[in-house]
């Protein structure tokens, strides 16, 4: 009953997003306000839908109602409460609902919180919302419906994907999802502009904290994805190049450009129609990447090989959408009035190069994923793109960009003095040149580019550093002075400055890998391999039973000079309903670095296959990422103040008096 | 600057970032690019030894054979043809005989290839791409095979 309730929900919900598209956008064309005003009310009413929807299905799961054959499919009766919630989304029905859920989720906020837009804009913008709604619920019911039914129900379900029975479900694609999704409402916008005609300063205001948040989720859905591969897949790296990867990449590169370049909108009202395009780009990327990952047209270590009519059914959505706004895009964009050119040597001029080597670092990954797919389709050829290619393409384009960014950082707007700031940022360079011929002398003979790498990412904290020094010093005023000042400057300088820092200690990881140590061996109980600077000393192997699988584990205990500092307990699990082993990869985290360890068969001798890593510095990847979302979030709290004190300014003095 | 010159400035940089990528994707498309092969095609292409390229098939019943220090060797068939694949270092999990996998490295000999990665699935399930379309190729696939696994 639920179920069908759910399932009903979701028709209704189908019905309410066409209405909630169709009306307000004639209500635009037609000037007609009463229209106009359904959009807020239809985009809440769809969001109530969905979710009931959304909590039929966890319902289903919750009591393992095994007569859903989404349930059969992805669930079992001994999986833990964690699994049965984060089930829901861990199939290709359930987590296509909880896309639909958030972009509903964004709608409802978008029409909670947007009420001070002009009302053309804010109806146009709900409509466009709507609209991609209706697209992908009926995709839901149309070829991937999670409500379907099975008579006679079984006894049991077939179980969770092993390789997903991890915390790293419940976190990663919600995450992953908002981020994705969340750049609907930049979309929207760009759209809505577009149809209304309008464009200026204020709709900067209104898309960034958007925008912003859609990246922060992003971000760390990204960072969340790639430590758990790094820990789950027992494969010791952390990024793989993988299309299902760069499907992730692409938009958080595109969405990157678009958080700077609509700071250069809202201050000198420039560059107007390139972050129109950059924000219908940003959402284009995203969806293409759901039909990279739905579709299974690409081959990856992710294997998607799911039903061909639902990839035609997305390619469908994406031409429609993408094809239909990049058409809208070249009738209308030429009506936007544009800005003024710049100089070169400015604040603007800075992001324009930022904007442009993020524009060139996303076409060449675009590239390299999707030129496999296009060769194979026209001369049948099958090739893969990897690793190298990207090293070779990706890594140049953003080496650059990390030089200039601390000095884009300190120039002012309009006319930059690039000298001065040279002059101001002399003491930062100077220190990260030192750090790097301190690593080179340290290292010598070892990695080439590591080194450098270190010091690019020191050159962006310290130019942070540097950047924020003097905002607060300006001109030699006492210390107590220049701390007070620090904390009272803007968020959103705060935010910014974070942010760098995070891409520059996310630079320090990666550069570090390069001084990671692996060994692959076979073990008997009692033998001892050193890794690095630690000694891993087989103690033994057994055999162990969780709540639904059975693990075949071995115990390694670290030893650093002679104290032994913690034990590792890698496995092989086999869980209920599923006969392949996945591997469990073990950490000891040691500071900042890793030792990590994952074991393979046993051979005829009695030997135990591991590998074993040391990982120095590894932890600085993720933590790079936390910071770089976590300035993006002081952002967005700045911007929230500027948009009511925007607000404020307009209503009449006497409240302002009082 | 005068208008003119901030915009020969604009359209410059452009022009030269665009340049540096566009040279860069042509010059890694040239080097960096990896082959899929099936064991018959090797054969038909003559494909010479020294090639890097990934070869894709079903490893072959009774052919696995693992010896000291982690080294295996297995045999890659398409049905009509196999090529010999050495490998050092732990399986994927998923790696069974008569399973599909994909094998990269290097063809050392006619019918020899030295593997420096073999690719790990997702599901059990699952057979690569590839690995289907060569053997619908060569006319060893049962309909009802396909797999399905998700992230």
């Amino acid at each position: 009953m639920i179920v069908e309730l759910g399932h009903y929900a979701l028709v209704l919900a189908l019905a309410i997003a066409f209405i909630g598209t169709v009306l307000p956008l004639w209500g635009v064309k037609t000037h007609d306000a009463a229209l106009m005003r359904m959009a807020p009310s239809a985009s809440l009413v769809l969001f109530g839908l969905v979710a009931l929807s959304y909590v039929a299905l966890t319902k289903a799961y919750l009591d393992s109602d095994f007569s859903v054959l989404n349930v059969i499919e992805n669930s079992h009766s001994a999986k833990p409460l964690m699994y049965r919630i984060s089930g829901v989304w861990s199939n290709h029905e359930g987590s296509m609902l909880l896309w639909v859920l958030i972009l509903a989720l964004f709608s409802g906020l978008l029409a909670w919180f947007g009420r001070g837009m002009p009302q053309r804009l804010f109806a146009a913008v709900l409509a466009v919302q709507s609209s991609i709604a209706a697209a992908f619920i009926l995709f839901l019911l149309a070829a991937s419906n999670p409500f379907t039914r099975v008579t006679p129900a079984p006894m049991e379900g077939r179980g969770l994907n092993p390789l997903l029975q991890d915390p790293g479900l419940a976190i990663h694609p919600p995450l992953l999802y908002v981020g994705y999704v969340g750049c609907s409402v930049a979309f929207s916008f760009a759209i809505g502009a577009l149809i209304t005609g309008r464009i200026d300063a204020a709709w900067a205001r209104f898309v960034r904290p958007w925008t912003l948040i859609a990246w922060c989720f992003l971000t760390l859905g990204i960072a969340m994805g790639s430590y758990w591969a790094y820990y789950e897949l027992g494969w010791g790296g952390w990024w793989f190049w993988d299309p299902v990867e760069n499907a992730s990449l692409m938009p958080w590169l595109v969405a990157t450009a678009l958080i700077h370049s609509t700071v250069v909108m809202e201050k000198r009202d420039s560059l107007k129609v390139w972050t129109v395009l950059l924000s219908i780009l940003t959402f284009s990327l995203s969806l293409v990447g759901t039909f990279l990952v739905r579709s299974g047209v690409l081959t990856s270590v992710h294997a998607f090989a799911v039903d061909p009519e639902r990839g035609l059914f997305i390619l469908g959505i994406l031409i429609v959408f993408i094809g239909g706004s990049l058409t809208l895009f070249a009738w209308r964009a030429p009506l936007l009035k544009q800005g003024g050119i710049f100089a070169p040597v400015s604040r603007e001029g800075a992001l324009v190069l930022n904007n442009l080597f993020l524009a060139a670092a996303t076409a060449a990954v675009f590239i390299g994923t999707l030129y496999p797919l296009a060769l194979e389709a026209l001369t049948g050829a099958k090739i893969s793109v990897g690793a190298p290619f990207f090293d070779a393409t990706f890594l140049p384009l953003m080496l650059p960009l990390a030089f200039i960014l601390p000095f884009g950082q300190a120039l002012a707007w309009k006319r930059g003095d690039l000298l001065g700031v040279a002059q101001r940022l002399a003491t930062a360079l100077g220190l990260s040149v030192v750090i790097t011929m301190i690593v080179y002398a340290a290292t010598w003979g070892g990695p080439v580019l590591a080194p450098l790498g270190i010091g690019l990412g020191f050159w962006l904290i310290f130019g942070s550093i540097a950047d924020i020094m003097m905002r607060a010093k300006g001109n030699g005023v006492a210390f107590t002075v220049a701390i007070k000042r620090a904390v009272g400057l803007p968020l959103s300088i705060w935010g910014s400055t974070l942010a760098h820092m995070g891409v520059g200690v996310s630079m320090i990881g990666v550069a570090c890998t390069a001084w990671g140590i692996e060994k692959i061996v076979e073990m008997k109980p009692g033998e001892t391999v050193q890794v690095g600077r630690f000694d891993v000393k087989l103690e033994g192997a057994g055999l162990r039973n969780g709540p639904d699988y059975r693990e075949n584990f071995a115990r390694f205990i670290v030893i650093d000079g002679d104290r032994v500092v913690g034990a590792l307990e890698p496995g092989k699990r086999v869980f209920t309903g599923r006969t392949m082993p996945t591997s469990e990869a073990a950490l000891l985290t040691r500071g900042l670095g890793q030792v990590y360890a994952s074991v393979g068969d046993v051979n005829p001798q009695g030997q135990i296959a591991a590998r074993l890593y040391w990982k120095p510095w590894v932890l600085f990847i993720w933590i790079g990422a936390v910071i770089m979302a976590l300035g993006g979030f002081f952002s967005v709290l700045d911007r929230r103040a500027r948009i009511a004190a925007a607000v404020r300014a307009r209503l009449p003095r006497v409240v302002a008096a009082e | 600057m005068t208008r003119k010159g901030r915009r020969l400035a604009m359209i410059g940089a452009v022009a030269v970032v665009l340049g540096i990528a566009a040279s860069l994707v042509l010059f890694a498309m040239r080097d960096s690019i990896v082959f899929f092969y099936g064991p018959t095609e090797i054969t038909q292409k003559n494909i010479a030894p020294g090639t890097r390229f990934r070869v894709g098939g079903l490893v072959e019943n009774g052919s696995v054979v693992k010896s000291a220090g982690q080294n295996v060797s297995f045999s890659v068939t398409d049905g009509n043809q196999t090529v010999k694949v050495a490998y050092r270092g732990q399986l994927p999990d998923l790696f069974r005989e008569g399973q599909g996998v994909v094998a990269e490295g290097v063809l050392t000999a006619p019918g020899q290839f030295k593997a420096d990665s073999v690719l790990a699935k997702h599901d059990e399930n699952y057979m690569p791409k590839e690995v289907a379309d060569t053997l619908k190729k060569q006319g060893h696939w049962q309909e009802g095979q396909k797999g399905e696994a998700k992230k």
